[in-house]
């Protein structure tokens, strides 16, 4: 690691301020794609901004149909939250198929889906269930916010501040390990929204990073059941292919893991 | 049993430390002076060195100096070595290519050291090294077999034409010619076995410290065998002579053969702590491991094996090529040859054996021994062989292996090896009741009833431990003899230190050997402290592999026991005025039989150092030293069956069960031969399911993290059931073969045939990925 000028802000402007004020700085929150790619010395910010303690980033509400974590909130936190478990539990699902103990122990919602690591398993759940991602300047819709693989809309120094998940009439994930990273080698999130909307998203799976999957929607939209999937066939083009998946693989493992979170979707 | 005596399932001594993390490991180590070694490394896998430019790293902060290849050279420090000589069939000996600790003109994998920046700190030395600027002229590079064999490939080394370092062979050609063509079945295979990284928990490390004024160097390192590196350092290397450098391998985590070697790293270290005056400290971090620790594996073998009208084996025809990374390290030449060609007769009785192997040089890591070395590739190509051919000829294939089990002993095979004993049918039989093969056609229609795909899958091995009789060695091409030796050292108050050449690195030899003099002896294991690596201390020992401690070095122990026995039985005899012949030992005491009359030990060695009374002539004092060389190899032996659940849907293999069933002779501790057996175990499960080095054609490691390079974790591997059917070692005195390996040899063999007997499809190579295997079942169903 290069030497690096470590900053504890106590507030929202605060970090935000301290963002503006200081050259090259970067947001810290959980650490764990940060610090390990500092520790290889691929990142060298200057200035390390740890958001990770600030109350106003940390917390979970559920009201109004809309269930809201802010951005510094634990997978741990996530995954343990009875406010989660009763309003979105594919959420909770999720949050526990993440990483392992210390990962889910450090790790958080804001910092998984700011990297949008096309293999990330936040980033499914947001497209899926139409989240709305709170910033220090704004709403952006999860349509608006994952730009291909790690690249979002966010601007220079936007702090994300919370996601905001409208409740589902169903939802489901389901996820294949990566034999080695233990991401998802290709995980679908599917949702079927209050309106009757419906929508399922792919990671781990597309060249592009998080994809919704246009052949299982529509097949799911007309008979939501993991049986409607059957015929349904997904090209490879497109996907990642690389020693852990061919293409081909990974093409088959949208439709899989598609059919078990419809199966464990409640 | 006593206590603390052989069979006893005694916790590990030395466990208190490692887990309350008071262990001392050579990073742990910190001297007054200190500086830290950095390395820079060639980013390409084959190019000339034209040209360093240290000028802008001299001028970094705390950057002390930059040495390169060139100064290496220039100070005529050696080439590193192989220990192992192997001659081609011809005749000719091995084409080695030189392989300096750095290079000053061809860099042929990446990774290879080029320079070394030496600085105050270890940021400093990091920063100091990336502002070396090295010009390359990249060459174009053959990163696997196939390629470097190719016509036209790379040539690496101007040495070996066609990068085969030898054409080595074993056995009798026309034989086995002659009785394939009155073969009635021939079963023919090819396969891989695929290429792994030892991953240590404890990556490689090493802190070098010179004092000028005794021309003296002390080396700390992580080393399975500390006089063998002093050896090599000194013999060799011209870095320092060997009474004028202490190598200390202080608690080491884990070596599975990846420490046995001696690196350029520590040589490096060395001499950079004279170059600069200050003691110099190295630690690998985890990618340096992932580049630079010799890997393990990787054949390409093609194999027959011929059957009479009765199924039984005729003979066996096998071709290999062994990949060895881009220099020869220390034993890797006896790995795919000597240990390796030698186990292919594996349990059966096989008339005629020939084996031809060929050595290549490719632009990769070097390749050596790695937990089990040679034997694994032996027996997971038979193993898969026999299992092919019970599926060819539609036979069940537990019968067609019992078919063919040698069944007396000793036992002669073709390629050299003569197992002393062992009782196949025993641990056949035993692994077949305990998975309930009988029950095994209804488990697999149950499976395919909830939509799984059921297999069962057996791997009956056999392999060669407590390297190894020296002159046996010798005549075979190792350049070293393969003893051990002990000293035993009764203190003036009774408690017993025992200096072991033996090195432990994870395998419990602190609460092993120590229960073996407790047992002798009649004493608590804890009034016994065992002392090993450090060459101060310990006489010249030949240090740790191969499963060699238990046959080896406990037999040296034992040997110097029985000479320290029988002096204290002297003293003992003398003062208790008794015969000598009358006096045993019982718990802690000496005895005269048949009476009340005895003395403690604690008496016995008061007596030996107080010298006031001893029988005329006899030294005082009370310790013995032995050396022993074994007189064969030993041969642990055993089944494992596993059964498996494929879910065709993703290709996943989970474990329904796991049986492991081996002969290792005596246990003198059944707790940790179990933790040894698991840990054999999930690595060869991880061979078959989830590691594999995998270099682009380029030459660059995709898998140098673990992001990319799978390890096996606790989820991963099942709950194994272990038992033990033993035939005691006739070669040494207590009967042991050796446990450490069998695990890894055994395995792979197992996972796969089940994999394979589950989808109905037997081409799959290792690991059995869940995309090869889902790739595997299409195709079976196309
Ligand atoms: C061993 C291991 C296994 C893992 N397994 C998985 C897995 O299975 N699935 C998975 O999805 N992930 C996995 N991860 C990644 C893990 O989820 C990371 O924690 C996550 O990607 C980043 O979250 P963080 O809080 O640690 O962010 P940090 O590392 O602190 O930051 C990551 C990036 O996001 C930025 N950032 C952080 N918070 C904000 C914010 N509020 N607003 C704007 N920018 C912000 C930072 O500046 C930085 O650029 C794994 C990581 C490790 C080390």
């Amino acid at each position: 690691m290069y030497e690096t000028i470590y900053h504890r802000p106590s507030s929202i402007d605060e970090a935000a301020a301290l963002f503006a004020k200081n050259e090259d700085g970067k947001y810290l929150a959980g650490g764990h794609t940060l610090i390990p790619v500092m520790k290889s010395r691929l990142a060298a910010p200057s200035n390390v901004i740890d958001i990770g303690r600030i109350p106003a980033l940390i917390g979970i509400e559920a009201a109004g149909g809309t269930l809201m974590i802010k951005a510094a909130t634990t997978y741990y936190d996530i995954m343990s939250s009875t406010q989660v478990k009763q309003s979105i539990p594919a959420i909770a699902r999720l949050t526990s198929m993440l990483g392992d103990p210390q990962v889910r122990a450090r790790g958080t919602i804001g910092g998984s889906i700011a990297n949008n690591d096309p293999a990330a398993d936040f980033p499914a759940a947001v497209l899926a269930l139409g989240a709305t991602i709170r910033t220090n300047k704004r709403d952006i819709a999860a349509d608006d916010f994952f730009k291909g693989i790690f690249t979002t809309a966010l601007q220079d120094g936007e702090l994300i501040t919370a996601v905001l998940f409208p409740l589902a009439a169903k939802a489901g994930y389901s996820k294949f390990r990566h034999p080695a990273s233990r991401f998802a080698l290709t995980g679908v999130f599917v949702a079927q929204s209050k309106g009757g909307d419906v929508r399922a998203v792919a990671t781990g799976a597309s060249q592009s990073g998080v994809m919704r999957v246009g052949e299982i929607e529509k097949a799911l939209k007309a008979n939501w059941s993991a049986a409607a999937l059957d015929s349904v066939k997904i090209s490879p083009d497109g996907l990642l292919e690389d020693i852990h998946g061919t293409a081909e693989y990974r093409a088959n493992l949208v439709k899989v893991m598609a059919q078990r979170a419809v199966e464990s979707a409640e | 049993m006593k206590a603390d005596g052989i069979g006893a399932r005694l916790a590990r001594k030395e466990d208190k430390r490692f887990i309350t993390g008071k262990g001392r490991y050579v990073d742990d180590v910190r001297v007054h002076g200190m500086t830290y070694a950095h390395f820079v490394r060639s980013p390409h896998a084959h190019a000339r060195v034209k040209g360093i430019d240290i000028s802008e790293a001299m001028g970094r902060p705390g950057v002390l100096a930059v040495l390169t290849g060139r100064e290496l050279v220039d100070d005529k420090i050696g080439n590193l070595i192989c220990g192992w000589m192997v001659h081609s069939k011809d005749g000719s000996p091995m084409k080695m290519g030189a392989w300096p600790a750095m290079a000053p003109e061809t860099v042929r994998f990446v990774g290879q050291a080029v320079a070394v920046v030496i600085g105050e700190t270890r940021n400093q030395a990091r920063d100091g090294a990336e502002a070396v600027i090295v010009d390359y002229e990249v060459l174009p590079a053959a990163a696997d077999i196939k390629a470097a064999i190719a016509p036209g490939a790379p040539q690496l080394h101007p040495e070996a034409a066609g990068n085969a370092v030898f054409n080595w062979s074993i056995g009798d050609d026309k034989a086995v010619d002659a009785a394939m063509s009155k073969a009635a079945h021939k079963v023919t295979f090819e396969l891989e076995n695929n290429r792994l990284i030892p991953n240590a928990m404890e990556p490689r490390a090493a802190l070098a410290e010179y004092n000028e004024a005794e021309e003296h160097f002390t080396l700390h390192t992580t080393s399975q065998n500390p006089h063998v590196a002093r050896l090599v350092l000194s013999a060799f290397y011209n870095i320092a002579q060997e009474h004028k450098l202490r190598v200390i391998a202080p608690d080491v985590g884990g070596g599975f053969g990846s420490k046995i070697f001696i690196y350029p790293e520590e040589m490096v270290a060395l001499w950079a702590s004279k170059k600069v005056g200050r003691p110099v400290k190295w630690t690998s971090d985890r990618t340096e491991a992932f580049l630079t620790d010799a890997h393990g594996r990787d054949h390409l073998t093609k194999a027959t094996m011929a059957f009479d009208a009765n199924h039984k084996i005729l003979a066996l025809r096998v071709d290999t090529h062994a990949n060895f990374g881009a220099y020869m390290s220390l034993f890797s030449s006896s790995v795919p040859t000597y240990l390796y060609a030698t186990l292919l007769s594996g349990q059966y009785n096989i008339p005629n054996i020939y084996a031809e192997v060929t050595g290549v040089y490719t632009n990769t890591a070097p390749i050596d021994a790695y937990r089990g070395a040679g034997r694994p590739e032996a027996s997971y190509l038979l193993e898969r062989l026999i299992e092919t051919a019970a599926r060819t000829f539609k036979v069940d294939p537990a019968e067609l292996r019992r078919k063919n089990f040698i069944t007396s002993f000793p036992h002669q095979t073709p390629v050299i090896m003569a197992y002393d004993i062992g009782d196949f049918n025993a641990s056949l039989d035993a692994a077949l009741k305990e998975i309930d093969y009988a029950g095994f056609p209804a488990r697999k229609e149950k499976a395919k009833k909830e939509g799984k795909l059921r297999g069962i899958g057996f791997s009956c091995y056999i392999e060669a431990c407590g390297i190894a009789p020296s002159k046996a060695v010798g005549s075979l091409g190792a350049g070293v003899g393969l003893w051990e030796s002990a000293e035993v050292r009764v203190n003036p108050v009774g408690t017993i230190e025992v200096l072991t050449g033996s090195h432990s690195h994870g395998q419990g030899h602190e609460t092993t050997f120590a229960q073996v003099v407790a047992d002798r002896l009649g004493i608590p294991a804890n009034q016994i402290q065992i002392v090993h690596g450090d060459t101060d201390k310990v006489q010249f020992g030949m240090g740790t592999y191969g499963s060699r401690s238990g046959a080896v070095g406990i037999s040296a122990i034992v040997k110097a026991m029985e000479k320290v026995e029988a002096k204290a039985k002297k003293i003992a005899a003398h003062q208790l005025e008794a015969s000598e012949s009358d006096i045993v030992i019982e718990n802690g005491t000496f005895k005269v039989t048949g009476t009340d009359r005895l003395m403690p030990l604690a008496s016995v060695a008061l007596a030996a150092y107080t010298g006031h009374n001893l029988p005329d002539g006899m030294e005082p004092g009370l310790k013995e030293g032995a050396f022993y060389d074994p007189t064969n190899f030993t041969f642990p032996s055993g089944t494992y069956v596993c059964e498996v659940d494929v879910d065709a849907a993703t290709g996943k293999t989970s474990f329904v069960d796991f049986v492991a069933v081996d002969d290792f002779g005596r246990l003198i501790n059944p707790m940790i031969v179990e933790g040894q057996v698991h840990g054999g175990l999930v690595q060869g499960i991880g061979q078959a399911l989830l590691e594999r080095a995998v270099y682009d054609n380029s030459g660059q490691l995709v898998t140098a993290s673990y992001m990319d390079y799978a390890m096996p974790r606790a989820e991963d591997v099942p709950s194994f059931k272990l038992q033990h059917t033993t035939t005691l070692c006739p070669g040494n005195p207590l009967g042991i073969k050796g446990c450490g390996e069998a695990g890894a040899i055994g395995a792979p063999a197992a996972v796969i045939n089940a994999i394979t007997d589950a989808i109905g499809n037997n081409s799959l190579e290792m690991p059995a990925t869940p995309d090869r295997v889902w790739h595997a079942i299409q195709s079976g169903r196309a």
